[in-house]
């Protein structure tokens, strides 16, 4: 940091000791960079202010003009929990796979293809999610029908295997399953990084004293790596929750709210519900679509600062 | 860092001793075959809808395939027709969205880099963490509120969806550039400073040429994140069967939405809609493979080598 400033008090000064026609080059340069960030700062404030102000009608609006005639926190508590369920769904399957992912990466894998491993997850990341909800619905649901049967018949008393089973595969569990898949890559990018940099003097110290590779990473790597396994799991759950696509395209909705995760009947997420009902809506569902939209947003914004405050936090040690 | 001061006590006395006293038992080598198993298997299993997924999409997709698909729009035309105003809307909105991030993106980099202080370089750099997590739908949803409230409600336009896209694109630009300005070494910007080279030609002639590679890369990745995006752009370019290559006047048709809407109403010939859902996310997966692919050739090809 101090070198910084020290090349932006050389820069100043060399500025203030030349020509006016370089004073004007710098004026005008670095007033277009101020201009840049305010921009992103103004663009952030029209997100909240558009959103707002078409969103209040909804919150104000009586039930009988709301879509399914209900108030509007009676229209968005069913949404919010699917929402939830999903993407703590997701996270329960991806936190474990990602962490175990992260490790074969970069202390169980050659490291001559460690990098080419981690080129192949990333790339999980990449695919658009319109496939994933695709690959879903035609792939992953059809395979999954006769492990919902099964779970139904075996594990029936828990309540969130209650069946009937889904013949489709349109339920929450292949939905909770494929939103695992696409936030992996997120979770396990930022697990990698930390137990990359796991100190290795303790590493080495371990394998002197006789531990075995699994010892050696239970007690050095892990304990390293903790916090940043718990902001990945939150950043991943951040991407889960407004995660619209795949949804769509894969859950079949009743408004239910139920934990019955093989059935045909589930909350819809309020992403979903947006993709679906915007096109055909107009009017005061349109602003209540977008009073939605809000409640994600502050549903995904306190789950991503948790997630950087973790970091910052663990920084700051 | 406290972790690093704390792990030690992890290797108490006592365990060790035990541990050296004992050699490898039968049962530490199990758990440690077990483990590595178990680590091993995990990354099979998570490869395996990565392989899957590839498989299935270009099995299902090169039925619909066809130069007909690449040259035809589907304007009145019923099971036929192609998706050539998808892939032209695809590439004017995506476009768009680039030409308003790119230089927004970089220059506020650059701001946060090498001349952000204080209070607005906090913000910026919070607010950034913010946008990143902005659900891609809600962009979607705060472009609709932006242009509704200009032009009256149910308003479709390509540059709706350009802006949507901007909003989840200008972040991703920002963090990437901001990483390889970073890596800029401190010493060639001295060095310009020595020769009396003003800060903006610094910035300009010896900082972005050797970060190039890196900007380059950078953009390309970010293009490959959004223009797969469906679900800002199905609330505000809309659905449509025809060319459109104005973004300022009418609905245009995207790749993404064009898959969305051939799977959700296939019409009467269905197994020929499901062919061009198909054929339309081959043609998705290979704009993206290939984007991150050149992204990564480009780095290797003409990175600076800083020394």
């Amino acid at each position: 940091m101090a070198s910084v400033d020290t090349t932006t008090n050389a820069g100043q000064l060399l500025a203030a000791a030349s020509g006016g026609r370089r004073r004007l080059g710098d004026r005008v340069f670095s007033r277009t960079a101020v201009l840049a960030a305010v921009t992103i700062l103004v663009l952030l404030a029209g997100v909240a202010i558009f959103l707002l102000s078409e969103g209040l009608p909804a919150f104000t609006a009586s039930a009988a003009d709301l879509p399914e005639g209900k108030s509007f926190i009676d229209y968005v508590a069913p949404l919010a929990f699917g929402t939830v369920l999903a993407a703590a769904l997701a996270a329960l399957v991806a936190v474990p796979l990602a962490v175990a992912v992260a490790l074969f990466i970069t202390h169980v894998a050659p490291p001559r293809i460690a990098l080419t491993l981690g080129y192949l997850v990333d790339l999980l990341a990449a695919i658009p999610s319109i496939i994933y909800g695709l690959w879903g619905i035609f792939v992953l649901g059809p395979k999954m029908v006769p492990v919902m049967k099964w779970l139904e018949a075996k594990l029936g008393f828990l309540p969130f295997f209650n069946g009937p089973a889904s013949v489709t595969g349109r339920t929450m569990l292949v939905v909770g399953l494929v939103l695992a898949v696409m936030i992996l890559p997120i979770v396990s990018a930022v697990a990698r990084e930390a137990f990359a940099q796991s100190p290795r003097r303790l590493q080495e110290g371990a394998q002197a004293l006789g531990a075995t590779r699994w010892e050696m990473i239970r007690m050095t790597v892990l304990p390293f790596g903790k916090s940043s396994v718990i902001s990945g799991a939150m950043l991943g759950l951040g991407r889960a929750l407004g995660e619209t696509m795949a949804v769509t395209i894969i859950l079949s909705v009743s408004g239910a709210v139920t934990f019955n995760l093989i059935s045909q009947a589930n909350p819809s997420t309020i992403a979903a519900n947006i993709a679906l009902d915007f096109p055909e809506s107009s009017g005061i569902a349109i602003n209540a679509l977008i009073a939605t939209g809000l409640v994600l947003f502050a549903i995904t914004l306190v789950t991503n600062m948790a997630a950087r405050w973790i970091i910052a936090r663990q920084e700051g040690e | 860092m406290e972790s690093s001061a704390q792990t030690p006590s992890a290797f108490g006395v006592s365990p060790s001793s035990r541990l050296l006293a004992s050699g490898l038992g039968w049962r530490r080598r199990g758990v440690n075959t077990m483990m590595t198993v178990l680590i091993a298997g995990a990354f099979v299993l998570a490869m395996i809808p990565l392989f899957s997924l590839v498989f299935e999409v270009a099995k299902r997709g090169i039925p619909g395939l066809s130069l007909e698909f690449f040259t035809e729009d589907a304007r009145g035309v019923v099971g036929g027709g192609g998706a050539s105003h998808a892939i032209m809307g695809t590439l004017i909105i995506t476009g768009v969205a680039s030409v308003i991030s790119v230089p927004i993106g970089i220059m506020a980099a650059i701001y946060l880099n090498e001349y952000g202080t204080g209070r607005l370089r906090r913000a910026l750099t919070f607010f950034v963490d913010v946008m990143t997590g902005i659900p891609s739908i809600v962009a979607g949803l705060f472009a609709y509120a932006l242009f509704e409230i200009f032009f009256g409600p149910g308003i479709r336009l390509g540059v709706m969806g350009s802006v949507a896209l901007s909003l989840l694109m200008i972040p991703i630009v920002i963090r990437s550039a901001e990483e390889v300005l970073k890596i800029v070494p401190n010493h060639l910007r001295e060095a310009s400073y020595a020769l009396g080279t003003p800060k903006w030609k610094t910035i300009t002639k010896v900082v972005l040429p050797t970060a190039f590679a890196g900007l380059v890369t950078g953009v390309m990745i970010a293009i490959a994140r959004i223009v797969g995006e469906t679900a800002p752009l199905l609330v505000t370019t809309g659905v449509v069967d025809s060319m459109n290559t104005d973004p300022f006047n009418g609905r245009m048709q995207n790749l993404a939405v064009y898959a969305y809407n051939e799977y959700r109403s296939p019409g009467v010939m269905k197994q020929a809609a499901y062919d061009k859902a198909w054929a339309a996310a081959l043609t998705l997966i290979a704009i993206v493979m290939i984007l991150n692919v050149a992204a990564r050739l480009v780095y290797r090809r003409y990175k600076t080598e800083i020394r």
